[in-house]
C-alpha cells in the first residue's frame, strides 16, 4: 500500500468544498479571485499527488476507490492546471459580462458554483477506480456544465443546452447499459461482486472475461463514451454547446471534458483488448478517421469563430482516437503527448477567441476584422494558437502528429495519405478564416475588451517547450502512461 | 419448453407489461397521460425488482425496489406532473402522423435487442434471463420516444425510459449493481429531472413553447 | 379412439350444435346490452324468431342481380358452417381435427369475406360498394394482427393445428403466460372489429355514414338475408368459441365419455355467457368510432399481437 494513497483526497475534495462555497458567495466581486485559489489548491494537491506516483509508483486506496497510476495522473495534473488557467481568465471575463449586463449575480453565482462542480465530477471521473462511480462522474459533468452552456438564456443558447442536454443523455445510457454488461461479465470470474467494477481487479482478470460479453460490452461503451469524445456521427451537440455558452466553459469542455472521456473510453479498452484481440483498436480507428475527415470538411463552412474551433476539436480528438485505436507503443505516446498538447492549446484558443468575440461584440466570423491593429495581443495570440492548433513546427502539435503519422506508416501505411490531406485541408480550413480576423481591415464599432493573456501565453509557451523538448521526466511519465496503455513502452 | 416456477412466471408477466407500457408511451399523446404511464411503468419496475429480491434472496434488492418506486414512480412524475400543471400543458397533444410507423419501429427494436443480448442471455444461469432483451428494448424505446417526439416533457419522458430500462437491465442481468454505483445512479437521474424542470422554464420564457421543433437555430452555417 | 362412426357423428353433432346455437349467443348479447342500459329486454330466443319470419318472406331480388348476388348468401353460410366445423366446440380429437387448422380457418373466413364483399358490388348502389370497401379495410388491417395471434399460438403449441394445440395447452397446465395476455386483448379487438361490433360498426343502425356491414348486406331480403344473419351469427360464434378454446380451454372434453361431453357443453356454455358478458360491457362502455379512427383501433390491435408474439420469443422460450 502507498503510503501516500490519502493524497488523493485533497484533489477531490478542495474542488467540492469549494463548489459548495462558491454556491454561497459566488455572486460577490471576489468570487473570481476564491475561484482561482481554489483551482491553485487544487492544483498544488494535484502536484504532491504526482509527487506521490512518481515516487512511489500507482497508488491504491484503503477502499480500493481510487486507483492512480502514471495514466491518470497526468491528466489530473492537466486537468487541475487547465482548470487554475481558465480561472484566472475566467475572473476578468466574466466582469465583463457582468458589465455588458449579460450575466448578473446570480447566475455569475451559479457560474463560479458550477465551474468547481465540474472540475470535481472531472477528476472524480479521472481518479476513480470504479467503472460505475465513473459513468457517474461522466453524466455528473454533464449536468454540471449543461445550466452552463445555457448562462446567457438566449434561445440560442437554451437550444444548444437542450441539444447537449438530450443527446449526451441518451449517448451516455449506451455508456451504462455496457458497464451493465462489463459487471456481468465481471461477476463470472471475480468471486467478490463488490470489487467487479474496480478497473484494478478487472484488469488483473481482464483476460478471461467472456469475448462475446465484451465485444458487446465494448461496442455500447464505445458508443456511450465516444458521443462525449464528440465522435462523429454523434457528435452534434459538440459545436453548439461549445459556441453558446461562456468561453471559459467552451475552453475547459473542449480542453478538459473531452480529454475525460477519451480517458474513459481508453481504460475500457484495456480491459476489453486481452480477450478481443483487435477489434477494439480497429473500432476507435474507424470512428476517429471518420470523425477526422468529416470534422476537417465542416471546419471550411463555419460562420462563427467558436464553432470554428468546435470543429477543430473534433478533427483532434478523432486524431487521438485515431492512434490509441491503432494501439503499439509509438501510437499510444503519440496520442497521450496530443491529449496534452491539444488541451493546452485548445484552451488558449477558445479563451483568445472569446476576447475575440468581446471586441467585435459578436462571435460571427465576417464580423471580427483586424485584430492585430484593434489589440495586438488578441490577435497575436490568435494568430500563434491557430499556427500550433494546425500544427506548424515548432509546436507540441507538430510532434505529435509527426509521431502519430510516423506510427501509421509503420502499421497501416495506406491511411497515411487521408491523413496527410486532412491535415492540409484543415489547415487550409484554418487559415482562411483567420487571416481575414487578424489581418483584415478593422471594422467600425470595436470596443476595448479587458483581456487576460496571461493563461493564453503560458499555455502557448508550454506548446512550443513541448514541441522543441520534450523535458526528460515528462517523457518518462508518458513512458510509463505508454507502457501501461500498449504493454510496451518507446524509450 | 422448460417448466418455470410461478415466480418466474410472474417475473415474466411483469415484464412484459414494462414492456407494453414502452410501447404505450410511444402511442400516447397526451402529456397528463403520458406521464401517468411513466409513473406506472416505474411501479411495475418496482414490482418486479422486489419480486426478483424476493425469489434471489437479496434483500439489498429491496432498497433497490424502494429507491425506484420512490423516484421513477413517485417523486419524478408528481414533479413532472406539477410542472406541466403550472405551464399549463396537461392537456396539450402531439401530432402523431406516421406513429404506426413509429410502433413497427418499435418492435423492430425489440427484435434487434433480442438478437443483441443472444449471447449474454446463453451465458446466464440467472432465473431472470430472458428479461434481459426486454431491459435493452426499454432503453432503446425510450430513446425512439426521444427521437420522433418533439415536445420537450415527452422527450424528458423519454429520457427517463431509458434510465428506467437501463435500471431493469442491472437487477436482471446481474441481481443490481454494486450499491454505491446505484445510488449515485439516482442521485444523477434526480439532479437531471431538477435540470430538466429549470429547463422548461426556460424554453417557456425564451421560445415561449415547449415545442422542441422551434429549437433550430443552430444550424450548420450556410443561411 | 372411439369407433369412427361415432367419432364422425359426434363431429357432425358439434357442428350442428355450434351453428344452432349461434343465434342463442346473439340474442344473449342483446339481453345483456339491454340489461346494462336499464331496457327491457327481448327474448333470448328473439334472433331464432327473426331468422324464421325472414325465411318465410318472399325474396325481393334488384333488377342488375347476378348470380353471384343470388349464390352469395350460401356460399358465405357454407363457409362459416365449414369454419364451425373446424373448431373444438365441446370435444378435441374428432375426425375433423385432421383439417381443424388455425390457417384453414383464417382462409375460410377470408373467403366468405371475399364473395360477401362482391355481393356488395354486385348490385350497383352506393351503399354497397361503400359497405364493401370498408369492410376490405378492415379485413385488411385485422387479418395481419390474426395472423399474429395465429402464429403466437402455434409457436406455443408447435403446431398450428388447434386441436392439438388445445390439447398441449391442456397438458401444460395453468401457465401465467405474458404473449397471451396481449394475444387475447389483440384477438378480442380483431374479434369486435371482425363481427361488426361497437366502436368499429354499429349492427343495430342503417345509418348511411357509418355502416359497415349493413351497407353490404343491404339490398338482400328474405331467405337470403336470413342466411347472412345467421352466417354472421356463426361468425361471432367462431370468435368467441376460438378465444374461449386458446385462452380458458378447461373443461373441453378430451375423451368420449358422456359425462365428459356433458361438461364440455356446460363449459364452454358457461365460456361463452361470460365472454359476452364482458363484450357487451366494452360496447356499452364505448362510442362508435370514426371510419378513419379505425386504422389505429386495428394498428393497436396487431400491434398487440405482435407484442404477444415477440413476448413469447423472448421471454418464454426457454434456452
Amino acid at each position: 500500500m502507498n503510503p501516500h494513497a490519502d493524497s488523493i483526497y485533497p484533489v477531490l475534495l478542495i474542488p467540492l468544498l469549494g463548489a459548495i462555497a462558491l454556491g454561497a458567495i459566488g455572486h460577490s466581486r471576489r468570487a473570481g479571485w476564491v475561484n482561482i485559489a481554489i483551482s491553485a489548491a487544487t492544483f498544488m494537491a494535484s502536484l504532491r499527488l504526482a509527487l506521490g506516483v512518481w515516487e512511489h509508483g500507482p497508488l491504491l486506496t484503503t477502499s480500493g476507490m481510487f486507483y492512480i497510476d502514471a495514466f491518470n495522473v497526468y491528466l489530473l495534473v492537466l486537468t487541475t492546471f487547465v482548470g487554475l488557467t481558465t480561472a484566472i481568465f475566467s475572473r476578468n471575463y466574466m466582469l465583463d459580462e457582468m458589465k455588458q449586463g449579460r450575466v448578473n449575480s446570480k447566475r455569475l453565482q451559479l457560474y463560479h458554483a458550477m465551474y468547481q462542480g465540474f472540475l470535481f465530477t472531472m477528476l472524480l471521473a479521472l481518479a476513480t477506480n470504479n467503472l460505475g462511480i465513473l459513468w457517474v462522474a461522466m453524466e455528473g459533468a454533464t449536468l454540471a456544465t449543461v445550466l452552463l452552456v445555457s448562462l446567457y438564456r438566449t434561445p440560442e443558447s437554451i437550444e444548444a443546452a437542450w441539444k447537449y442536454f438530450i443527446l449526451c443523455g441518451v449517448g451516455i445510457a449506451q455508456a451504462l447499459f455496457g458497464t451493465v454488461l462489463l459487471f456481468f461479465a465481471a461477476e463470472r470470474v471475480i468471486p467478490n461482486r463488490h470489487q467487479a467494477l474496480l478497473w484494478s481487479v478487472l484488469y488483473a482478470h481482464a483476460a478471461r472475461l467472456d469475448p462475446a460479453v465484451m465485444g458487446l460490452a465494448f461496442v455500447f461503451l464505445l458508443v456511450g463514451y465516444g458521443t462525449k469524445v464528440g465522435l462523429v456521427p454523434l457528435h452534434n451537440w459538440l459545436p453548439d454547446a461549445h459556441s453558446e455558452g461562456p468561453t471559459p466553459i467552451s475552453a475547459v469542455l473542449s480542453g478538459l471534458l473531452l480529454n475525460v472521456a477519451l480517458y474513459a473510453l481508453v481504460r475500457i479498452k484495456m480491459l476489453a483488448d486481452p480477450t478481443l484481440g483487435v477489434l477494439p483498436g480497429e473500432l476507435m480507428m474507424g470512428f476517429g478517421m471518420l470523425s477526422f475527415i468529416v470534422a476537417v470538411l465542416f471546419l471550411h463552412r463555419q460562420r462563427d469563430i467558436k464553432r470554428l474551433y468546435s470543429y477543430s476539436s473534433i478533427e483532434h480528438m478523432g486524431l487521438m482516437t485515431f492512434g490509441f485505436g491503432i494501439g503499439g507503443a509509438l501510437a499510444t505516446f503519440a496520442a497521450l503527448l496530443h491529449m496534452t498538447v491539444h488541451s493546452l492549446t485548445k484552451s488558449s484558443i477558445f479563451v483568445t477567441a472569446g476576447h475575440a468575440a468581446h471586441i467585435a461584440g459578436t462571435q460571427s466570423i465576417d464580423r471580427i476584422r483586424g485584430l492585430i491593429r484593434t489589440q495586438p495581443a488578441v490577435g497575436w495570440g490568435l494568430l500563434i494558437g491557430t499556427a500550433a492548433i494546425a500544427g506548424f513546427p515548432p509546436f507540441g502539435i507538430f510532434t505529435s502528429e509527426f509521431l502519430l503519422l510516423a506510427a501509421t506508416m509503420q502499421s497501416w501505411p495506406w491511411l497515411t495519405a487521408p491523413l496527410l490531406i486532412g491535415l492540409v485541408v484543415a489547415l487550409a480550413g484554418l487559415f482562411r478564416q483567420v487571416q481575414p480576423m487578424v489581418y483584415g481591415e478593422a471594422l467600425p464599432g470595436q470596443r476595448h475588451a479587458r483581456t487576460s493573456m496571461l493563461p493564453v501565453a503560458v499555455h502557448l509557451a508550454l506548446v512550443l517547450w513541448l514541441g522543441l523538448a520534450i523535458p526528460a521526466f515528462l517523457a518518462q511519465w508518458f513512458n510509463h502512461a505508454t507502457f501501461l496503455i500498449s504493454g510496451s513502452s518507446l524509450l | 419448453m422448460v417448466a418455470v416456477g410461478l415466480y418466474t412466471q410472474a417475473i415474466r408477466m411483469l415484464a412484459a407489461l414494462v414492456l407494453f407500457t414502452s410501447f404505450a408511451l410511444l402511442a400516447q399523446t397526451r402529456m397528463a397521460a403520458l406521464i401517468r404511464l411513466f409513473a406506472w411503468q416505474g411501479a411495475l419496475l418496482a414490482v418486479t425488482t422486489a419480486l426478483v429480491a424476493l425469489v434471489t434472496h437479496q434483500p439489498r434488492l429491496y432498497l433497490s425496489a424502494l429507491l425506484t418506486l420512490g423516484l421513477k414512480a413517485l417523486l419524478i412524475p408528481w414533479f413532472l406532473n406539477r410542472l406541466v400543471i403550472r405551464l399549463e400543458l396537461q392537456h396539450e397533444t402531439e401530432d402523431l402522423r406516421g406513429n404506426a410507423m413509429v410502433l413497427l419501429g418499435a418492435a423492430a427494436l425489440t427484435v434487434f435487442s433480442y438478437y443483441v443480448v443472444m449471447p449474454i442471455v446463453e451465458l446466464s444461469t440467472l432465473v431472470t434471463r430472458n428479461v434481459i432483451a426486454v431491459s435493452l428494448a426499454i432503453v432503446l424505446l425510450g430513446m425512439l420516444l426521444i427521437i420522433v417526439r418533439r415536445k420537450a416533457v415527452t422527450q424528458v419522458v423519454g429520457f427517463m425510459c431509458m434510465e428506467n430500462g437501463l435500471f431493469f437491465a442491472a437487477v436482471v442481468s446481474t441481481y443490481g449493481m454494486p450499491m454505491v454505483v446505484e445510488l449515485g445512479v439516482a442521485f444523477d437521474v434526480l439532479v437531471a429531472s431538477i435540470l430538466f424542470g429549470v429547463f422548461f422554464l426556460h424554453l417557456r420564457d425564451s421560445i415561449d413553447s415547449l415545442d422542441v421543433d422551434r429549437l433550430n437555430r443552430l444550424r450548420e452555417a450556410d443561411e | 379412439m372411439a369407433h369412427p362412426l361415432i367419432a364422425w357423428a359426434l363431429a357432425l353433432l358439434q357442428t350442428l350444435l355450434f351453428i344452432a346455437s349461434a343465434p342463442l349467443l346473439a340474442g344473449w348479447i342483446k339481453c345483456v346490452r339491454c340489461v346494462l342500459q336499464n331496457r327491457a329486454s327481448p327474448s333470448v330466443l328473439q334472433p331464432y324468431r327473426d331468422l324464421g319470419k325472414l325465411f318465410r318472406k318472399k325474396v325481393v331480388l334488384a333488377e342488375e342481380a347476378s348470380w353471384l348476388f343470388r349464390s352469395t348468401p350460401y356460399i358465405v353460410l357454407g363457409t362459416m358452417i365449414l369454419a364451425a366445423a373446424v373448431i373444438p366446440l365441446v370435444t378435441v380429437r374428432l375426425p375433423t381435427d385432421a383439417i381443424a387448422d388455425v390457417i384453414v380457418l383464417v382462409g375460410f373466413l377470408a373467403l366468405g369475406r371475399f364473395f360477401l364483399a362482391l355481393a356488395g358490388l354486385d348490385i350497383g348502389t352506393s351503399f354497397g360498394g361503400m359497405g364493401s370497401s370498408r369492410e376490405m379495410m378492415v379485413a385488411s388491417l385485422a387479418e395481419p394482427a390474426m395472423l399474429m395471434a395465429v402464429f403466437t399460438l402455434s409457436m406455443t403449441a408447435s403446431s398450428t393445428n388447434l386441436s392439438t394445440a388445445m390439447h398441449y395447452l391442456l397438458q401444460s397446465g395453468l401457465v401465467l403466460r405474458p404473449a397471451f395476455v396481449f394475444t387475447a386483448a389483440g384477438l378480442m379487438m380483431v374479434a369486435i372489429a371482425e363481427t361488426g361490433r361497437l366502436p368499429v360498426d354499429n349492427p343495430a343502425t342503417h345509418l348511411e355514414l357509418t355502416m359497415i356491414h349493413e351497407g353490404m348486406i343491404l339490398e338482400y331480403s328474405g331467405r337470403h338475408l336470413a342466411l347472412m344473419e345467421w352466417a354472421s351469427e356463426i361468425k361471432l360464434m367462431i370468435y368467441a368459441v376460438l378465444i374461449a378454446d386458446i385462452f380458458l380451454p378447461w373443461g373441453i372434453a378430451t375423451r368420449f365419455t358422456a359425462w365428459a361431453l356433458v361438461m364440455g357443453v356446460v363449459a364452454i356454455g358457461a365460456k361463452l355467457a361470460l365472454l359476452v358478458v364482458l363484450l357487451a360491457v366494452i360496447e356499452s362502455g364505448l362510442a362508435k368510432m370514426r371510419l378513419f379512427r379505425v386504422p389505429e383501433f386495428l394498428n393497436l390491435a396487431f400491434l398487440l399481437c405482435l407484442l404477444g408474439l415477440l413476448s413469447h420469443i423472448i421471454l418464454e422460450v426457454g434456452i
